[in-house]
């Protein structure tokens, strides 16, 4: 395959699904209606962690409306609730963290001890106050600065060693500092939801808000002892995720266990509070970074610590360190990583997950190490630049972060950074300029997709992948449209349940590359079955061979003479055929894919400005570069990238969960108090793209970009506040307070 | 009973149990306020609520606690319009009450008697997409959609409020409604172009 293959974009480049969004017409979860559907609220703990000594629903059962109050004295069997494993039926597993409403137990503050179900959502809201609970409490930790001092707390640590530790102290340059990041929530607009209708005894459909139908299907059928496909799951429209739907929560499992009791569908939608207790959140991490360079800049050995939180109940691993043993040339690194056990509901991956944890330090110490060594820190990036994974010594399928580099630096203006921090000024405010680089893995699973090319000349495709904001529906509808070379209008790809061809759940930016090979390969499948119709029905083409002919323009055509064609519903009125409906699997990467290591990358450009009276920090511009292959849907993967951005800027400067530590209470659990960056908040964005197919890594040449989007983000905020101020900080997110200034008092 | 008038017969489903019908029509004043603890529960009032809802008016009988938002997305399934907090604080229910932008959620539905209500479903002429919904799709000023509706009514409003004269101030009129997949450059290219194409909004 050469690149010549594809094209730029065929036709419209709008989303395909837009026109439902801009008027409301997508549905998304909760905006389903069910006959004789009921309304469930949680009722959540008020203490971190104890035991429900007393239970009190008699009020509440006497409201107006109420159906049931279910809690660990009423809540009916549930296999998966079984722990003991020898009594439990064999296709049911017991997942600690999805069981709700089975015990007496508190884990964490908000956690979920009742569930009141009501005719309305109005009645059943206002029966939840009524619910009384008396607790023994019991000590508890939710501060994680104080708990990971003390080593007994810590799990035990995974460890990576290539060359010699710590030799590197001795180099030329050193840096080594600490990092901290707080728990960050991903806060999706759409508030979780679940809809669950037993349609049986033993069959069950849910509207559920989920990254993976195909995975809350599994989830929902191996807890209720179901085979999988007696479980359906519809996830349509998907109103963000950005990870925290990468697993199915306890509301999950509590509307289906509602919707069993009470025998009718069951309608649950968190509040947004509870989006920042039940659904995830980045963890809080600490982190200590050192590199030593030797006096020409290149890096002699890398030591990467890092420790982040977990719940009680379920432990939580991400990326933190993985960028540091592959992304730079050094022969010696370091690397460990432990986990911290918290009185706080269980993490999950968060947007540029645990390597934009790792990034935010690495990128960082380079930054610092540049100042030590007077170099500029793209010329010791680009120093220490490989072209092979020094982890795993394979090669990168493609790697040109250097015209990232080259793109960035000309937009943002780098000859206009100084390299001594504090000394450039625009109207009163210092200015600074800062760089950073991401890396992502690039995968390739496998998936299903049904295609089905009919004699009316339309094209379906289905696949049980959901769509929650990337523009998948209108990415693989490009796929198919430059692979069939047919008008993208003619194509309809439907995503969004569990009952469609099996497909992985969206993230790790992953779908793209997975999905879109699938896709990819259908077409080409269809295309072949085309070309035999042809020959066997097609008088012109009986005499040629598969090889010689080419499917486009919704023909069959003969690659050395196009006057010798036939258009497809005329070929499909010859075979006297209605349609070709087949199901294609598309594996992971192939033996000569996996010869390769594949990564995306980025690097982001930032010019900020900090008043000097107050400390307010202003990003004025920022360029951002993708370094992903092929891209498939130039305006979607763009909108990708300035969703990074306006991410990144939350990371780098507004967003921090604050835990009272006195009651375990998460205290800013809204958008009032939690910030999330605003409208003004956000500076003009220049978005590129290498754009060139990556040929190693799969058959579309497209690797993701909704992790690198924001991967490393945070540090080039920081080290342009370093070029700015002078002032190094290691602890997000960025304040005033931080840069030595005082808060204003209100 | 909720009930839809006949003039909105496409919407007009019934979905609550009768059996509680009979609480539904205890006075108002009636229902009387304690300390929780010593709260009986009551019967909850039902009270009559005539609405215009894109130009429909509905003359409905409502629980006296349901919001504007939660009428219009739990009991008459215009569900265009869309919960993100129910704080105020977000943006995502965002419609037009007598052609001034409010946040649905922070609106008890009987506060709207006589009101006429724009949500996204009624901004454009059912046939065409409003200009704004146009420059949305066309500036991509999206991505997962569930903010859209309420940018979109935001929007329009600040263009008619006169405060879309430059980038700084849709900026600034523009903070109300919160973007999580983070499209708002797109989406103030996309109401800056409405703005200065002279389009009658």
């Amino acid at each position: 395959m050469n690149s010549n293959n594809y094209h730029t974009i065929l036709i419209e480049d709008e989303r395909v699904d837009g026109a439902d969004k801009v008027t409301g017409k997508a549905k998304y979860t909760a905006e389903h209606s069910l006959p004789d559907m009921a309304y469930a609220v949680f009722v959540t703990s008020s203490i971190a962690k104890g035991t429900i000594k007393n239970f009190d629903t008699t009020k509440a059962l006497a409201m107006p409306g109420v159906l049931d109050i279910i809690y660990y004295a009423n809540c009916p069997a549930v296999p998966g609730y079984i722990s003991n494993a020898a009594e439990r039926p064999k296709n049911v597993f017991e997942w600690r963290g999805y069981k709700v409403l089975y015990d007496n137990k508190v884990r964490f503050f908000g956690q979920p001890i009742a569930l009141v179900v009501a005719d309305t959502f109005e009645n059943a809201n206002a029966a939840i106050r009524f619910v009384k609970a008396e607790y023994e409490v019991e000590k508890f930790e939710t501060n994680f600065d104080k708990a990971r001092l003390d080593p007994a707390n810590l799990k035990a640590p995974v460890n990576y060693k290539r060359g010699t530790e710590k030799k590197f102290k001795e180099a030329a340059a050193f840096v080594e500092a600490e990092y901290n990041i707080p728990i960050e929530v991903h806060n999706a607009m759409e508030l979780f939801a679940t809809i669950a209708h037993w349609e049986g005894e033993d069959k069950i459909t849910l509207y559920d808000k989920t990254q993976g139908p195909k995975s809350t299907q599994s989830t929902v059928a191996k807890t209720f002892g179901l085979p999988d496909k007696n479980v359906r799951v519809i996830a349509e429209n998907v109103g963000g995720g950005f990870g925290s739907g990468l697993r199915s929560w306890q509301h999950v499992a509590a509307a289906c266990i509602a919707a069993k009791k009470l025998n009718r569908p069951i309608k649950l939608v968190l509040t947004r509070p509870q989006m920042f207790t039940l659904v995830g959140y980045r963890p809080q991490s600490w982190q200590k970074i050192g590199i030593g360079a030797d006096a020409a800049g290149n890096f002699i050995g890398i030591s990467h610590e890092a420790i982040s939180n977990t719940s009680r109940y379920e432990d939580f691993r991400e990326g933190i360190v993985e960028a540091s043993k592959f992304l730079y040339a050094s022969e010696n690194v370091d690397t460990k990583y432990q986990l911290l056990p918290l009185d706080l509901s269980t993490p999950i991956w968060m947007r540029g997950p645990g390597e934009a944890t790792g990034c935010f330090a690495l990128e960082s110490a380079i930054d610092e190490l540049s100042y030590k060594l007077k170099m500029d820190p793209i010329q010791l990036r680009i120093k220490n630049f490989t072209s092979v994974n020094p982890e795993n010594k394979l090669p990168f399928s493609d790697i040109n972060i250097k015209d990232c580099y080259a793109y960035g630096m000309e937009k943002i203006g780098w000859k206009n950074r100084s390299a001594i921090p504090g000394t450039v000024k625009e109207n009163g405010w210092l200015i600074g300029y800062g760089m950073s680089v991401g890396v992502f893995g690039a995968g390739k699973g496998v998936a299903s997709v049904r295609i089905v090319l009919s004699n009316d000349g339309k094209l379906l495709l289905e696949c049980a992948v959901s769509d929650m904001g990337p523009g998948t529906t209108t990415s693989m509808t490009k796929i198919a449209a430059e692979a069939m070379q047919m008008p993208i209008q003619k194509i309809k790809f439907k995503l969004g349940d569990s009952d469609l061809p099996p497909g992985p759940s969206q993230g790790g930016s992953g779908t793209t590359s997975t999905v879109g090979s699938a896709v990819d390969l259908a077409c080409k499948t269809v295309q072949q079955k085309l070309k035999e119709l042809a020959i066997q029905y097609a008088p012109p083409f009986a005499k040629t061979s598969a090889d010689a002919l080419e499917v486009k323009n919704e023909m069959v055509v003969l690659k050395t003479d196009a006057a010798i064609k036939i258009d497809l519903m005329a070929l499909f009125k010859l075979a006297n055929q209605e349609k070709i409906d087949l199901t294609i699997t598309s594996n992971g990467k192939n033996a000569e894919q996996l010869k390769y290591t594949s990564n995306s990358f980025s690097s982001h450009f930032v010019k900020l400005a900090v008043n000097q009276k107050d400390g307010t920090i202003k990003v004025l511009n920022v360029v951002t570069t993708g370094d992903a292959g092929k891209i498939i849907s130039p305006k979607t993967a763009r909108s990708q990238m300035l969703g990074g951005v306006v991410g990144g800027i939350g990371m780098a400067l507004t967003e921090k969960i604050d835990i009272d530590h006195a009651s375990g209470q998460i205290i800013n659990a809204s958008f009032g108090a939690y910030h999330v960056p605003l409208h003004s908040q956000i500076p003009p964005t220049d978005v590129w793209f290498v754009n060139k197919p990556d040929i190693h890594m799969n058959e579309i040449g497209a690797k993701g970009i909704g992790e690198i989007a924001l991967i490393g983000f945070a540090a080039a905020v920081a080290n342009a506040v370093y070029n700015a101020t002078g002032k190094r900080v290691r602890d997000l997110p960025i304040t005033p307070e931080k840069l030595g200034y005082k808060t204003a008092k209100a | 009973m909720k009930t839809c008038s006949k003039q909105d017969g496409r919407r007009g489903f019934l979905k609550k149990s009768a059996s509680i019908a009979a609480f539904y029509f205890t006075p108002a004043s009636l229902v009387k306020t304690f300390a929780i603890d010593a709260v009986v529960p009551l019967p909850i009032a039902k009270e009559k609520l005539a609405i215009t809802i894109n130009g429909k008016l509905m003359n409905l009988e409502i629980d006296a606690r349901t919001t504007l938002l939660n009428l219009l997305r739990e009991d008459l399934a215009y569900t265009g319009t869309k919960k993100g907090c129910e704080m105020g604080q977000c943006g995502a229910c965002t419609i037009h009450i007598n052609g001034k932008r409010t946040k649905s959620c922070m609106q008890l539905a009987l506060s709207n008697q006589n009101n006429k209500i724009t949500t996204i479903e009624g901004l454009s002429d059912g046939v065409n997409l409003h200009p704004m919904q146009a420059a949305f799709l066309k500036n991509d000023a999206f991505q997962c959609g569930y903010c859209t509706s309420g940018q979109i009514m935001s929007a329009v409003a600040c263009v008619r409020e006169g405060n879309a004269k430059t980038r700084k101030s849709i900026q600034t009129y523009m903070d109300t409604n919160i973007c999580r997949c983070g499209a708002y450059q797109n989406i103030v290219d996309a109401i800056e172009e409405v703005a200065t194409s002279g389009a009658k909004i």
